[in-house]
């Protein structure tokens, strides 16, 4: 059992904790960079950056992808913007504003200390893109322009048209690759990371399997870097690529890393609605089309009228009139509630009666439809392509969808968990967004976290740690390598009828239901019984045929979703016990009379991380206490 | 809806390919094509048999993964459509469809309709950036760049790198996907210091790696689901001639 969670923050007021952690590191010399090795998995906004910069410091990097490219990580298809609190719009914006906002987002379940580091970094970040030629929105003076995201009341989301992550990833993608074309990087595609060699309680390496030809390999450093993302596919559906997974971070969770607050998912209210059971995935329409449409609903149950024959007296605009202050640009998780409390009370529109309105009508008679199409052309024409309908002409409809997982594994300050060595990035930690994530943050924190801490941090680490060479002929390397075979082989060994999409389907399906936008102590308890019962069935009756020596989608896609199905028991777990309503975890049995998340700040004040104990036993719940100084604990108002 | 599919199936690099047929039925004009393929996958998962390999990630046409020839147009029949966007409602209710991978030679078959793209990545690592280390950053707004200028960047910013533009070209050329990086990095002051050095070296490479001429059919540009103009090949070509009359 590890021993207390030590989160490593610099003492000192918060403005000067950064500077004083990057004053107190340790350095690594030049000339002494090229003898230490850093392994980084997954080649999105935080691995990327990471890789790219750590091979200009000059360490000896590899970086894993198992994609065909670094660039087609998930990151890419981030739609709106990042925040940077650079105040360009003269509107009393300001680290402080920024930094505030964040926790307040959060729901005041975030480490102050990692949250303003998170602000301050956000300006360098703006820079550091614009100097790669990152194409940003301009004004017509040439500087850069803002807009507006949720939970925010300043302007200081920047953004290139709908495609704001793609334009970032190819920017981190471009500075990797200048390092993979001067032989200071060594990429791996097709390559995908299975597991995490510990020795002497230290990360040393990871065991990778090459997707094309089925050969698992070793490869041995002084520290691993898990930039691999979130683990929102465990509920099948979700506006998350479909390769993404948890295999990474639950390989590592298994080796002893700590797996803090699992249970905090993001679902985000504008996503395109379930059209039948054919659904692979479900398609986001970006936050900042709230900045123009406006979110509504007839106030008669079952009203089955078309949106344009129901008058203006007979709409409810719900946000507007719950959060006048906020309106349409409520926080997401408060957003997703309303939307589906409106749909609860028999108010929702489209043929399901699962879905609301987003609509521009207003927007094209106030400003001109050339001026809509000029915002959001390419994310009207996506949704004429899915739906068939003209958004121009008929109101969107859209419904929450499972966006996000603020939950990731356990870092400290130096972004680094409880194994000494692994650091974690990204989506893949659960550092700097509490309970619930503001828009435009994720590409914020993928890149500050790549970009501008990991350099320093993992730099500190190499150089406080005389590390013994490790070889591949060491008996836990071979072990650990061992283990990966025997557990492919047990998958392929299985030879039932049920293939693994069923499988997926049937978790995702209890994940939703029961530790999805709403969750009780009953259902929760229910979802654990019949999460068990699908492992059961899973290792008895999984179809999977193809050879584990070629390409093998089936053997991949197998292989994810066992740990998928551990990790949702894990997740159920961390709900059923955190009994407090917070951000995106909503607890039926905690709410106020207005139908919103009440906390419970005696008694849920902490990150939950929880320790694996083998297999078929129960995790151990450890707790690091949140302190807040800076910003004063209160209930979450948007109105 | 029923289909009849024909699609490209093959082992690996090395062994023979063909066409192999499937029937469908029961596929909903709602669906998109990758689900359709989804859909023959479980069937043939189901039977027993190996499912068609195709590479896909987003579903949202942003990654770039997706890369099929759809009745001998790459991404299928749509303008500005890449697969993962192409719905059944296109197709008719009956109809014979051939799915087959990208052709062309820099662009091996591994398994099905699954190529190496890994070309594009080593044209990129010739000159695809700024070269600008971590840190070396000025003040954002220093760097002050029109609007019309940073909207014409953007054109070629938003490619995506699937590779539609070689695979629509007779002669296997990638010089929509090279221009457009080249262009995009021409426009914008911070590109300038490097313009030379780019353009010769990311040409040098896609020369090497076996990508034919371009011969200015403009298949690419109605082939690219991102819609990349061909003026970008004409900014390349005089990118690539002023660079042997200028000095920098």
């Amino acid at each position: 059992m590890i021993g207390k969670l030590d989160s490593r923050i610099p003492s000192g007021p918060i403005e000067d904790k950064w500077t004083q952690c990057k004053f107190e590191n340790k350095l690594v010399a030049p000339a002494n960079r090229r003898k230490h090795k850093v392994l980084i998995v997954g080649t999105g906004l935080a691995g990327a950056s990471a890789a790219a910069s750590m091979a200009e410091q000059g360490y000896q990097v590899k970086v894993f992808t198992y994609h065909d490219s670094p660039r087609r990580a998930h990151s890419i298809a981030a739609q709106g913007g990042i925040n940077a609190a650079k105040n360009y719009q003269n509107d009393g914006d300001s680290i402080r504003r920024l930094f505030y906002d964040t926790v307040k987002g959060g729901d005041f379940r975030a480490r102050e200390a990692n949250v303003y580091r998170l602000a301050e970094l956000s300006v360098n970040i703006i820079d550091q893109c614009v100097a790669q030629g990152v194409p940003f929105a301009r004004e017509y003076g040439g500087t850069l322009t803002n807009r507006s995201f949720g939970g925010a009341q300043v302007s200081r989301t920047f953004y290139a048209r709908g495609q704001t992550g793609q334009q970032l990833l190819i920017g981190a993608y471009s500075a990797l690759m200048r390092q993979v074309g001067i032989g200071a990087a060594e990429l791996f595609t097709r390559t995908e990371m299975l597991d995490l060699i510990v020795i002497d309680g230290k990360a040393r390496g990871i065991v990778t399997r090459n997707l094309v030809t089925g050969k698992l390999e070793t490869h041995l450093g002084d520290a691993v870097v898990l930039a691999t993302g979130g683990y929102g596919n465990v509920f099948y559906l979700s506006t998350n690529a479909k390769k993404s997974n948890a295999t990474a971070a639950w390989r590592a969770y298994k080796r002893g890393a700590l797996f803090a607050n699992p249970c905090y998912t993001q679902i985000h209210p504008t996503c395109i609605p379930v059209s039948g059971d054919h659904q692979s995935k479900l398609t986001l329409m970006s936050e900042s089309l709230r900045n123009d449409g406006r979110v509504w609903v007839p106030k008669k149950q079952g009203d089955k009228r078309p949106a344009a024959q129901i008058p203006v007296e007979e709409r409810d605009y719900f946000l507007e009139r719950i959060y006048p202050s906020f309106g349409n640009l409520a926080p997401r998780d408060i957003a997703s509630r309303a939307a589906k409390r409106m749909c609860d009370e028999g108010r929702g529109v489209g043929p399901s009666g699962q879905s609301v309105y987003l609509d521009f009508t207003d927007a094209i008679n106030r400003l001109g439809a050339e001026t809509v199409a000029a915002r959001y052309d390419n994310l009207f024409a996506m949704y004429e392509k899915i739906t068939d309908e003209n958004p121009y002409k008929v109101p969107m409809r859209i419904y929450p969808a499972v966006h996000y997982v603020m939950g990731g594994l356990w870092v400290d300050y130096h972004l680094m968990s409880n194994v000494p060595g692994l650091f974690v990035l990204g989506e893949a930690n659960f550092s700097d967004h509490g309970a619930n994530r503001l828009g435009a943050s994720a590409l914020m924190q993928g890149l500050a976290d790549g970009y501008f801490v990991a350099p320093y941090t993992v730099g500190n680490y190499i150089a406080s740690e005389k590390q013994p060479v490790i070889r591949d002929d060491h008996e836990i390397v071979r072990s650990t390598l061992a283990g990966v075979k025997a557990a492919n082989d047990k998958l392929k060994s299985i030879g039932g009828k049920t293939p693994a999409e069923t499988f997926h389907k049937r978790l995702g399906k209890i994940m939703w239901d029961k530790c999805g936008m709403a969750r009780t102590d009953a259902g929760l308890k229910q979802a654990a019984t019949e999460i068990a019962a699908l492992k059961k069935d899973f290792w008895n009756d999984l179809l999977l045929p193809g050879d584990s020596s070629t390409l093998n989608s089936e053997l991949e896609h197998a292989s994810r979703l066992a740990d998928f199905i551990e990790l949702g028991e894990l997740m159920c777990r961390d709900a059923l016990e955190r009994k407090e309503s917070c951000g995106g975890h909503f607890r039926e049995e905690a709410q106020t009379a207005e139908g919103e998340a009440k906390r419970d700040d005696a008694n849920f004040c902490h990150v939950a991380a929880w320790e694996y104990q083998g297999d078929g036993k129960p995790a151990l719940r450890h707790q690091e206490e949140l302190k807040f100084e800076n910003v004063k604990l209160a209930e979450r108002n948007y109105k | 809806m029923k289909l009849h599919l024909r699609v490209w199936r093959q082992a690996g690099p090395e062994k023979p390919g063909k066409f192999v047929d499937y029937d469908l039925d029961g596929i909903s004009p709602d669906m998109s094509f990758l689900e359709m393929l989804d859909t023959l996958n479980l069937k043939l998962v189901r039977q027993g048999e190996e499912a068609v390999e195709f590479e896909h990630d987003c579903r949202e046409g942003i990654c770039g993964s997706c890369s099929m020839m759809i009745d001998g147009n790459p991404h299928g029949p749509d303008r500005g459509t890449a697969t993962c966007q192409l719905h059944m409602r296109r197709f008719a209710d009956g109809a014979t469809i051939h799915v087959e991978p990208w052709r062309a030679k820099p662009f091996p078959i591994i398994r099905d309709l699954t190529v190496d793209r890994s070309a594009l990545d080593r044209i990129i690592a010739k000159g695809g950036f700024i070269s600008v280390n971590t840190g070396n950053a000025p003040e954002a707004n220093t760097t002050l760049i029109g609007r019309d200028l940073a909207e014409a960047a953007f054109e070629g910013a938003a490619c995506i790198g699937c590779g539609a533009c070689v695979a629509a070209c007779k002669n296997a050329s990638a010089s929509l996907f090279t221009s457009a990086k080249i262009s995009h990095l021409a426009k914008v002051p911070q590109g300038h210091p490097e313009r030379k050095h780019r353009v010769q070296a990311m040409v040098a490479q896609m020369d090497a790696e076996g990508f034919g001429s371009c011969s200015n059919t403009g298949a690419c540009e109605a082939a690219c689901p991102k819609e990349i103009k061909l003026e970008n090949i004409a900014e390349m070509n005089r990118e690539w001639a002023r660079s042997f009359f200028v000095r920098e």
